[in-house]
């Protein structure tokens, strides 16, 4: 069975590259429009630490779809990196299970040399698939994208729609049991998007976990059964789109 | 399919039968399941188990375990390592007329030209000194090149990194085959040299071992390089120095047996006996039990240094590049 436990997790950077003293003034005037008690710290080692995420806590179970909503900077980025494996945690704990499908920038890191096939191949070996299996991904990516002979051209000669086509057949082609995604999926045209909520559908349908974050009311409204809000790397409201939505939209306007 | 460019698009459309179908795509054919893929289906689905990933901060001994598993896992991801290798290279000839076979000419050059001046210079024979000197030249190059690209081994792939959970040893195991493949082009030069000069190799265990510790040490040496690079941006310019010096300490522009005196002190050299055990048993010339010796002791505490470097470090990855 698929799912997410995140237990009091805490991200934070480490800033190294040049003058930590000044530059931790400049970020403190950055980060601190209103107020931020300690998103900038200094560990054992006097260190200058960006406080990304401090004691998040949540579970999800199948079925759930979590939109993350939250000013920029908020730490909804990195809390999607963190339920990716990406950051590994610098204190709590994050477990997820089962095959887990990251959307988190348009790049998908794919490589933008590389023709759209080059790519899908990649991706098929990096999920450990047979060359029979990743024909089938490959013909099923090239059914959804529409690029036609794009798929043999190098992705930096793609338009940011077909890139977009690409990025999100690629990403939901190898069936993931929890699909985490960030806003910028929702950029494409109306036609793309009409597909793509197909797509999600089948997704979803299939009792599995979606995490998103969006900026956008109307995609958690659609999409989400839960919410939470972040704010300064903290969990400010957790619960159903009916209430955290109209108080979190209350608060940033 | 043939593409057509018109000025007043800001696309190229296709110009074949499906020209007439409309730009919309229709909604899909099938809605659940999303995908028809029954292999993929299938491939998952014999993994039996689920994948889980548990992850908080390492403690002690999870260093140690973390990385063995890392170093595992992108094992079974040979393929993946290999083929991102495989398109660095195809991708550096895009575009290039004679494509890999610059490389093989520059050898040539190199090895013509250098070959004929340190000959007078040093006052050596050339049918000994050239194979010597192009198989020290080509060696060099692969070693140059591994620490040079293995200082950007993870800073390189940041994209890769941020996007998709990965073992990180797959970033080396790529740069491991890129520099491989570029070796394999000049290694015709040194075969038709051999061939020309009828050197043999020694046919006995020690050209595999040789061989063995060369690779294992590269890797080692670009995981060590990798995580060094990730942390401090100044280490290309701190190996490119040190990798100058090595050149001429090392004896790669003049044979070893020009000192005799003191001879011992060579090996202080780290890269002396390590060329010299791939270099000994490919020209079959003897090597001596003492450069095997430091071979080995140079190998331990490289694998050593480099393996709890990553392990200590393999969770930071993520938060440097």
């Amino acid at each position: 069975m698929a799912g997410i436990d995140v237990t009091n997790l805490s991200i934070s950077f480490p800033l190294y590259h040049g003058d930590a003293r000044s530059l931790k003034k400049s970020m403190k005037k950055a980060l601190g429009g209103r107020s931020s008690p300690g998103r900038l710290a200094r560990d054992e080692r006097n260190r200058v630490m960006v406080q990304a995420l401090s004691d998040v806590s949540f579970s999800l179970n199948p079925g759930e779809r979590l939109g993350l909503v939250g000013r920029n900077g908020a730490g909804k980025t990195t809390l999607l990196r963190a339920l990716g494996g990406i950051y590994e945690p610098v204190e709590g704990r994050v477990t997820v299970r089962g095959r887990v499908g990251t959307l988190l920038d348009t790049s998908l890191g794919m490589d933008h040399e590389l023709t759209g096939r080059e790519n899908i191949r990649l991706r098929g070996l990096f999920f450990g698939l047979s060359e029979t299996a990743i024909g089938e991904v490959e013909a099923d990516v090239e059914a959804f994208a529409d690029l036609g002979t794009f798929m043999d051209l190098p992705l930096k000669t793609y338009s940011s729609g077909m890139s977009l086509r690409l990025a999100f057949g690629l990403a939901t082609a190898i069936m993931p049991e929890v699909l985490i995604m960030d806003e910028w999926f929702m950029a494409g045209d109306a036609a793309f998007m009409q597909r793509a909520a197909s797509r999600i559908a089948g997704l979803v349908e299939g009792a599995e976990i979606l995490v998103i974050s969006t900026h956008l009311p109307s995609i958690i409204e659609k999409w989400c059964t839960r919410v939470i809000w972040m704010d300064q790397g903290r969990v400010r409201m957790d619960g159903v789109p009916a209430d955290v939505l109209p108080a979190y939209l209350e608060a940033e306007h | 399919m043939r593409l057509v460019y018109r000025a007043d698009m800001n696309s190229i459309e296709r110009s074949d039968q499906d020209d007439g179908r409309p730009p919309q795509s229709e909604p899909m054919a099938h809605p659940t399941p999303i995908t028809d893929e029954p292999h993929v289906e299938a491939e998952l689905a014999a993994r039996r188990d689920e994948p889980v990933m548990d992850l908080m901060p390492e403690r002690g001994f999870g260093h140690i375990s973390h990385a063995v598993r890392d170093i595992r896992e992108s094992l079974r991801l040979f393929r993946l390592g290999w083929t991102l290798g495989w398109l660095d290279i195809k991708l550096r000839y895009r575009g290039s007329l004679l494509g890999p076979f610059w490389v093989t000419i520059s050898t040539v050059i190199l090895v013509a030209a250098m070959g004929m001046l340190y000959a007078t210079l040093l006052h050596t024979d050339l049918k000994s000194y050239l194979p010597f000197l192009c198989f020290s030249l080509v060696l060099w190059a692969y070693l140059g090149g591994t620490v040079t690209d293995g200082c950007a081994a993870f800073t390189n792939v940041s994209g890769l990194i941020h996007a998709v959970r990965m073992p990180f040893s797959v970033h080396v195991m790529r740069v491991m085959v890129r520099n491989f493949l570029t070796f394999l082009h000049s290694v015709g030069v040194i075969i038709v040299l051999f061939a020309v000069f009828r050197i043999a190799p020694t046919l006995n265990w020690s050209l595999p071992t040789g061989v063995c510790l060369w690779m294992v040490d590269l890797y080692a040496l670009t995981l060590t390089l990798g995580v060094l690079g990730a942390r401090f941006r100044d280490m290309p310019p701190i190996a490119g120095n040190i990798l100058q010096i090595l050149f001429f300490v090392t004896p790669i522009l003049w044979k070893p047996d020009l000192i005799y005196m003191g001879r011992q002190y060579m090996l202080l050299d780290p890269c002396y006996p390590l060329i010299e055990i791939v270099r000994g048993p490919f020209m079959g010339t003897p090597v001596r039990p003492s450069i095997w010796l430091m071979a080995s002791i140079y190998s331990v505490v490289l694998w050593v240094v480099s393996f709890l470097l990553f392990a200590r470090m393999r969770g930071r990855l993520a938060y440097w590049v």
